[in-house]
């Protein structure tokens, strides 16, 4: 659990931080979402005393971290970097195995796990002698990932950890982070200026502008509660395709015809609206079977959802 | 001419075989001494590069320090240790250092500062100490900028390193300087090309060196301290004394008949003897740094720091005349200049020249000041009259007698004549002096019949012999001599006799009961 209290931060003139407060629980994922230069990096930085706050008290699992060494605590919390900040003179190999030396492991229990991250994040068997300029970007993203996961920490903060990719690259790797055994028993705050890249990932969305925190809450919160005109506006430009992914079957489960047709495996409510209509784009399925919370089940077409999907907004809009 | 370059580098051949000892003591001392200086620059320079990359604050003022310190001019340099570290290896691994240090203070920083601050931070992030971030990301990331510092130093090093053997730290300047002083190109060459080929092969080894990746130069960075220490460990400092006392002497009495080469034939004098600069060699012999050393009758410093001349009771070190020697030339389009030099002829004895020189050496008043005194006191001296028919180069060695000659010539030739003068003094030793006056580019200088004979005519040893102790049957060997070989007139002598001598600290010669050279050789053999 993560709690900053009140932080802020000043750099000359510019008030990088303004008051930040906010509560990270067990195990969630935070995304920080705001404009360049609106003071994410500087907030999240201040959790690993990689800045130190002006005032405020940032606590870790109730402790307060001005009360830690600076490099214990360091070693302890996964840190993902804007700029990734791989070591040019180290092998990929060596690169992972950074923390899990300064913890003094020894060479079978680096090498064992050096393998099951490099698996696990898809990263060729032969990069590991390799140096990080031989590498992809995507791949020096992954690495400087590995390197963060290494010693499993229980916090793990990352800023812009897809940042250097192109838009097709991003969302595999996001496809293929959210799927991640281990991230998700990991307390996560992370950074993005991408509103498609923060629906996907969080758990709650906290929207900063100019230091300050607008709002935190829900994707599905921030889309149809937004608390000011900055944080409508914010959303504003990729609306439909957000409703799309906040929006589950289950939400609109009231709006689908009643009968299952087929019989055989179903789908969970849960799949958001995005990806049953790609789904239905992509298989050759017209339909697909879905089981709802008190387990009955219905059949969908494409036209049904859309359907379904129209007359729930409508309900918002109205309700 | 290709024949005459053959016969050149044959004989360069055979003195090179010929002395190969000495060469490779030299070579070696030479290696020892930039390997030894530049250990400790590195063990200086590293920590302060890094302490000004961490204290931005401190840079200017380190680096400005260090800078200043590489434009003292090498000799003077040596000239402040001596008072402070004497003579001999340590000062001249202090100075090296001092040269070294600029180069390799600031790659170290450049190297440091210039690093990716993202990987720096990364670093911070993963929780490493600050010493563990020097030691695993600054230095090995900076290495290559510290290594082309080192590479720089290490060349400096080279080069100046020469200039050690005028304190008496050996190395490659003791055939360049010996070889200058002795007219001896072979020997110049002998200590320059290898001095030379030194630099360029250390600049390429570390050139590659500096071109390794990450880990092959993990590996070189392992060995490489070993190898300076090693090549630094030649420089074996000059201890195995072969005797209790301790001789200097210049380069150009070591290698005159009328120098070390008569002590050793004549007395059989078996002396530890180094090899030093005129310029420093009375201030090490007054701060005991020396026992011995071979100086010039009449010279001021003689008084000035208390030494005693040891009687030469073999007489090897005969008396010669100085004289202007004027190329003929020079006397043809400047028909008054003979007679206006020779106004000076007859009038300076050997104790008016030792007062001379001791009025500059010790009262330190300038040569000018001093010839200027000295032209009024004698009714000599004329006001200048500014005249414009033409100008007379004057030449001089560099030491303090000639200075004062060529003022007084100066003055002379001023107040006398209306030629205007030029003076180009502070020639370094015979050869330097000698070649520019047959090359054109001075008129005339006061030289030493001694050194006409021995050094510049070097007739056959036997002849040598012959003259060696009427002064003035040298002076006609050398005035017939030069006419015919260099077209060079010797104007009348000046009066004083100029010899060399061997000279001890007054007390020392009494504490040890040492007045003459043969006390001296006894001395040496009973202890
Ligand atoms: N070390 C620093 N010195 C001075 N100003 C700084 C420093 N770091 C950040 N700032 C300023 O503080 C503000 C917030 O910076 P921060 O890096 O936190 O922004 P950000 O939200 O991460 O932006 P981006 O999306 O571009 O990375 C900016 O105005 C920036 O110029
Ligand atoms: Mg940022």
């Amino acid at each position: 659990m993560i709690q900053l209290k009140e932080i802020s931060k000043k750099f000359g003139d510019t008030l990088a931080v303004n008051k930040a407060s906010f509560k990270v629980e067990e195990k969630e994922t935070l995304v920080l979402l705001g404009t360049s230069g609106c003071g994410k990096t500087t907030t999240l930085k201040m959790i690993n005393r990689l800045i130190e706050p002006d005032a405020g008290q940032v606590f870790i699992n109730g402790e307060n971290i001005t009360n830690q060494d600076p490099d214990v605590l360091r070693t302890g919390i996964g840190y993902v970097m804007q700029n990734i900040g791989l070591f040019p003179h180290y092998t990929v190999a060596e690169n992972i195995a950074v923390v899990p030396k300064l913890l003094k492991w020894d060479k079978e229990k680096i090498k064992v796990r050096t393998q099951e991250l490099i698996k696990k994040l898809h990263l060729p068997e032969n990069s590991l002698a390799m140096f990080p300029h031989e590498l992809s970007g995507g791949q020096q993203q992954r690495v400087g990932l590995a390197r963060a996961l290494v010693t499993d920490p229980s916090v793990l903060l990352m800023d812009e950890p897809f940042g250097a990719l192109d838009n097709v690259t991003r969302t595999s790797i996001q496809k293929e982070f959210k799927g991640l055994e281990e991230l998700k028993r990991k307390t996560i705050v992370m950074v993005t200026h991408d509103v498609q890249e923060a629906f996907e990932l969080a758990d709650r969305i906290c929207l900063m502008d100019k230091g300050k925190i607008i709002q935190i809450g829900t994707p599905k919160e921030l889309l149809y509660q937004p608390v000011n005109d900055f944080a409508r506006k914010f959303l504003a430009g990729q609306r439909l395709a957000l409703e799309f992914k906040v929006v589950k079957i289950q939400d609109i489960w009231p709006y689908l015809p009643k009968r299952a047709l087929q019989d055989g495996k179903s789908l969970s409510a849960d799949l958001n609206v995005w990806d049953a209509m790609e789904l239905l784009r992509s298989s050759d399925r017209s339909e697909l079977l879905v089981s709802g919370a008190n387990k009955d089940s219905k059949t969908v077409n494409f036209e049904q959802l859309t359907k379904g999907f129209n007359q729930f907004q409508n309900a918002q809009a109205h309700g | 001419m290709r024949r005459h370059m053959d016969e050149h580098q044959q004989t360069l051949w055979q003195f090179m075989h010929e002395q190969s000892d000495k060469l490779f003591a030299q070579t070696l001392q030479h290696v020892g001494l930039t390997f030894i200086s530049l250990l400790f620059a590195i063990a200086i320079g590293l920590p302060l590069g890094i302490l000004i990359a961490r204290k931005r604050k401190l840079s200017g003022t380190v680096l400005g320090i260090a800078g200043v310190l590489q434009t003292v001019p090498s000799i003077a340099l040596l000239g402040f240790m001596i008072p402070i570290l004497g003579i001999g290896a340590k000062p001249a691994i202090v100075a090296l250092l001092i040269y070294a240090l600029l180069p390799i203070i600031r790659n170290t920083y450049t190297g440091i500062i210039g690093i990716d601050q993202y990987v720096k931070e990364a670093a911070r992030a993963m929780g490493m100490s600050q010493s563990q971030i020097l030691l695993k990301v600054e230095l090995p990331l900076a290495m290559p900028v510290i290594l082309a510092g080192i590479r720089t130093a290490t060349v400096i090093n080279v080069g100046v390193a020469t200039l050690a053997s005028f304190i008496a730290a050996g190395g490659l300047g003791e055939f360049i300087f010996g070889g200058i002083s002795l007219n001896n190109t072979n020997m110049i060459l002998a200590g320059a090309i290898p001095a030379a080929l030194l630099a360029i092969i250390l600049d390429a080894l570390l050139s590659l060196v500096q071109k390794m990746d990450f880990k092959k130069l993990k590996k070189a960075l392992c060995i490489l301290p070993v190898v300076i220490l090693m090549l630094g460990g030649f420089y074996a400092l000059p201890s195995a004394y072969g005797s209790t006392l301790t001789a200097g002497f210049t380069p150009e009495f070591m290698g005159r008949q009328d120098g070390d080469l008569g002590l050793k034939s004549t007395y059989g004098l078996k002396i530890h003897t180094i090899v030093i600069s005129d310029a420093v060699m009375y201030k090490a012999a007054f701060s005991k740094e020396l026992d011995v050393i071979s100086g010039y009758s009449t010279d001021g410093r003689l008084k000035a720091f208390d030494l005693k001349i040891l009687k030469d009771d073999k007489s090897i070190f005969p008396p010669y005349y100085a004289a202007p020697i004027v190329r003929d030339e020079a006397l043809k389009q400047f028909p008054q200049l003979a007679e206006t030099l020779n106004l000076l002829a007859g009038k300076i004895t050997d104790s008016v020249m030792t007062d001379l020189n001791y009025r500059t050496d010790y009262l330190h008043l300038t040569p000018e000041r001093v010839a200027k005194d000295f032209l009024i006191s004698t009714g000599l001296y004329k006001a200048p009259k500014n005249g414009h028919n033409g100008v007379v180069r004057i030449g001089s060695k560099i030491f303090g007698e000639q200075y004062i000659l060529a003022e007084m010539y100066s003055m002379l030739i001023k107040g006398n004549t209306d030629y205007e003068v030029s003076t180009k003094t502070g020639l370094g030793g015979t050869k330097i002096c000698f070649d520019a006056l047959m090359n054109d580019q001075i008129d005339f200088y006061p030289e030493y019949t001694g050194t006409g004979l021995l050094v510049l005519l070097q007739p056959d040893p036997k002849i040598a012999k012959e003259m060696a102790h009427d002064k003035d049957k040298t002076y006609d060997y050398v005035y017939t001599e030069f006419e015919k070989k260099f077209n060079i007139k010797w104007l009348k002598p000046i009066g004083f006799n100029n010899s060399y001598a061997l000279m001890m600290r007054q007390k020392q010669s009494k504490d040890l009961n040492v007045n003459t050279i043969t006390d001296l050789k006894n001395y040496l053999d009973k202890n």
